[in-house]
This record gives C-alpha cells, structure tokens and sequence, in this order.
C-alpha cells in the first residue's frame, strides 16, 4: 500500500507540466516541419502570386509607367488572393487526422495553440509572400528605392491577412466546399489591411515618408495579434463540437 | 432585485406568445407613422432649393441606411448574448435580423445609387458611405452564408454569432479606412454638398420615417422570430399545444 503514493509522485515528476508557450512552441515546430516535408504546397501560393502579378501586365498593358500607376493596386490584389488561398491549408490537414481534437483536448489554451498554428502559417505563406513581392513591384515598374518600403508593408499585412484568415479558415472548417464562403468571410474583413497596404506601397513607389502608413498597418497587426486568436479558438471549439 | 423577467426570455414558449401579442403593437404603429412620413416627405415638404424634388428620396433612404446598421449591432448583440449564455432564443434573434439587415442595407444601396444618377451623375460613386454600405452587405451575406453552410442548427448558431462579434469589432476600422481611402483618391470633379441644416417641414416626416421603420422592424423581426422558434422547436410537445390553440 506504501508504495501507491509514491509512483504516483514518480509519474508526476515524470510528466513535467507544459506551459501553454511551451505547448506553443511544439505545434509551432511540428507545423513547421511537416511542412518542410510537402515543400510543394509551399510554393503553390507563391507561384500563384507571380501568375496573379503577370495578369496585370497582359491586360492593361506592358508600358512601365502605365503600370507604375496599378502597382500598388495589383501587388495587394494578388497578395490578398494569393494569402486567401493558402488559407484552405491552415487547418484542413489537421482537422482530417484528428489533431485539432487532440489540441481542444489537451487541456493547453486552445487560443495559444491556435495562435502558433497560425504563425506557422504565416512564416510558411506570408514571409515568402512579402520576400517575393519585390519581384513582382520591379515587374510592375516600381523603383528599387522602393523595395525595401514594400516588403515592410507586405511583411506587416500579411500577418494582418493570415489572422484575419484564420477565423474565417476556423468558421469553415466542417463545410464542404467552404473555398467560395471563406472568400467571402474574409475578405469584407480584409480590407483595411489592402487599403493600408497599397497606400504604403504608393507612397514607398512615390518615395515619401513611410512612417505613418507602416504604423497604420503595424497597428492592425498588433489588434490582430491581440484579438483573432481568441475568436479563432473559439471557432474552431464550435467547429469540433 | 429580480430577474425572473429576464430568464423567462430564455424560454422558447414565452417568447413565442409574446411575440404574437407585441406584433401588432408594433406594426399599426409602424404602418401609421410611415404613411404619415410618407406624406408629409413626399407631399407636404417643400422641394430643396438645390436638389429639387430629388431630395425625397431620403425619407427612404436615410431611414434604411440608419436600419442597416441599427439591425446589425442588435444582431451581434443578441448573438453576443446568446454566446456567453447559451440562451437559445437570442441565437433565433440573431438569426432572425440578418435577412432584414441585408435587405434594409440593399434598399439604402439601391435607393442611394437611385440618388446619385442626377445628383451626381453617375448611379455609382465610390463614396465613402456608399462603399461602407457595400462591404456591410457583404458582412450580412456572410453572416447569412455561413448559416446556411452549417447544418446543425445549435452549431450554426455559435459559430455565425462569432462572425458577427468580429464582424462588428471590424465595422468601425473598416468604416474608418474607407473614409480615409476616398478622402486621398476623391476625384476633384464631384460635386460634393454640404449637408444643409434641415428646415422643421423637412425634418419631421424624417423623423416620423426613422421612428417607423424601427418599429417596423420591430415588427418583421417579431414574426421572422416566431417563424424561427416555430422551426426550430418542431418537436416540442409544447408546439403542438401552442398552436392547437
């Protein structure tokens, strides 16, 4: 009978508690690997992206100063679509296997989860995202003065584009064919973020100041950071319900 | 101090006799009070010294586009509610608004488009009113998309009444960006007009207008909210009793 108390104080100094950042940290890390074993489907937004920027050109016009005028416009179209689509990865892999379930069970903050899950997220779509779309603003005509501007906007927005898109992805998640609801979700929700950012990218393009519109979209960022997680935890509890 | 008033409406049968006595209280005086409007507005007010008669069109859409967003905020209040407390009844108030919403945020369009073709001379100018009042539509078709995509009723309820609480976190941010959009893009050839101080002829049908479609509203969502009970609790014995009688 003396011995039931102390395997018991064995097992629990065996399973050393998790604090919810370091509960984070593993969903962060397991994201980011499996990712890095389809790299696949980490270059279809990207490659989606190029293909959106190469439209602009072929339906207006190849003249550099015409397109000089659409580029902000352009490069936000296709960032929003291109982060749009990524989204449908965020949490289907996950939600088909189980996983979500076991992290709604685990008695971790669902929100902290959820949080890193979204992060993983963007490193994987928004970071590449904002690293290639000084290519596509030289494509479209933008000065290289510029370059350093647009990938502070696009950086900035993105992380905007992919919390606001994970409420959405969250909402949808037990719907079939939820891509067109998604769209019409998120985007309405979005547009903050692209009117922000294409202002940032005409002023970097024009060669202002870009100190007010970078803190404009840092500020939907951090409202972002500090309140999509909770609504996209919350989600996904009633999606798993 | 005593709530007992407050959990009734909690109770799907309370609210559904309630709402089939308050209905006509709401609606007579609605109907009243829009004619009223309607004929002070549309006869009695003098015609605009700048706009002529096409200033009439406000009495319908003002009105509208007040109910727009008045709809919305009680959408995601009651769906608020119905979230932190799991009361039932609050999830069929939510749901009940979203198709007035929609259609009271189309008529503001619809009418304020009508507006602008000879006032502006154009039916769509990307004002920044008229573009807040289209991405709150897209909200509503949303809101109500997502209702329909989710079969079960009790998990329709909870995720549309997140929706809504950040729909109406985003409003203002989006309400604010767009004004400050156009106001950088506004192209200089617009004829803008100041809003005129109304005279009293003017003003009182507006105000009978407002006071109207609220209580309209009122109405509409009263029989929409037993429509909704009457889906919802299809099964109940207490149903059956309630309509026997």
């Amino acid at each position: 009978m003396t011995t039931l108390p102390d395997a018991g104080a064995a097992h629990a100094a065996d399973v050393s508690p998790v604090t919810s950042f370091g509960a984070a940290s593993l969903a962060l890390r397991r994201d980011l690997t499996l990712a890095f074993r389809k790299p696949a489907q980490l270059i279809q937004p990207l490659a989606f992206f190029a293909l959106v920027t190469m439209l602009f050109p072929l339906a207006i016009s190849p003249e550099l100063s015409q397109l000089r005028q659409v580029a902000p416009g352009a490069l936000w179209a296709a960032a929003l679509l291109a982060s749009l689509l990524a989204l449908e990865f965020l949490f289907r892999d996950d939600s088909q296997d189980g996983t979500l379930e076991q992290y709604a069970l685990s008695g971790q903050s669902l929100t902290a989860l959820i949080f890193a899950k979204t992060l993983a997220h963007w490193l994987l779509t928004g970071l590449p995202l904002a690293l290639m779309a000084p290519l596509a603003a030289i494509a479209l005509g933008a000065p290289n003065s510029s370059l350093a501007g647009i990938i502070a906007a696009v950086v900035l927005g993105s992380v905007t584009l992919s919390l606001i898109g994970s409420i959405g992805a969250a909402l949808t998640l037990n719907i079939k064919r939820s891509s067109v609801l998604l769209s019409l979700l998120t985007l309405p929700l979005s547009l903050p973020v692209l009117i922000f950012g294409a202002r940032a990218t005409q002023v970097a393009i024009g060669g202002g100041s870009l100190v007010a519109p970078l803190e404009l979209l840092a500020a939907l960022a951090v409202l972002g950071v500090t309140l999509a997680p909770l609504a996209a935890g919350a989600a996904v509890r009633i999606s798993l319900e | 101090m005593n709530f007992v008033w407050f959990h009734r409406l909690g109770s799907p049968p309370y609210v559904y006799a309630l709402a089939q006595r308050l209905t006509p209280w709401l609606a007579w005086p609605a109907a009243l009070l829009i004619l009223a409007g309607l004929w002070g507005g549309l006869v009695l007010a003098p015609p605009d010294y700048q706009q002529g008669d096409g200033f009439r069109i406000i009495y319908v859409h003002a009105p509208s586009a007040w109910m727009s967003l008045m709809v919305y905020t009680s959408m995601a209040v009651s769906a608020a509610v119905g979230l932190i407390w799991r009361i039932k009844v609050a999830h069929a108030v939510a749901a009940a608004c979203a198709p007035i919403g929609a259609s009271f945020t189309l008529a503001a369009l619809v009418t304020g488009s009508l507006w602008g073709q000879p006032m502006w001379g154009t039916y769509w100018q990307w004002d920044p009113r008229l573009t807040s009042e289209l991405v709150l539509l897209f909200l509503y078709l949303g809101y109500m998309g997502l209702r329909a995509g989710i079969e079960d009723t009790q998990r329709a309820d909870r995720a549309s009444a997140v929706l809504a609480v950040v729909g109406v976190v985003n409003v203002p941010v989006i309400h604010y960006s767009v004004t400050w959009w156009n106001s950088l893009h506004q192209a200089p050839s617009v004829m803008r007009l100041a809003k005129p101080s109304m005279a009293p002829a003017m003003l009182v049908p507006l105000l009978m207008m407002l006071a109207g479609f609220t209580l309209f509203f009122g109405a509409v969502l009263l029989v929409r909210l037993r429509a909704e009970i009457l889906a919802r609790e299809r099964a109940n014995p207490w149903l059956k009793e309630a309509l026997a009688r």
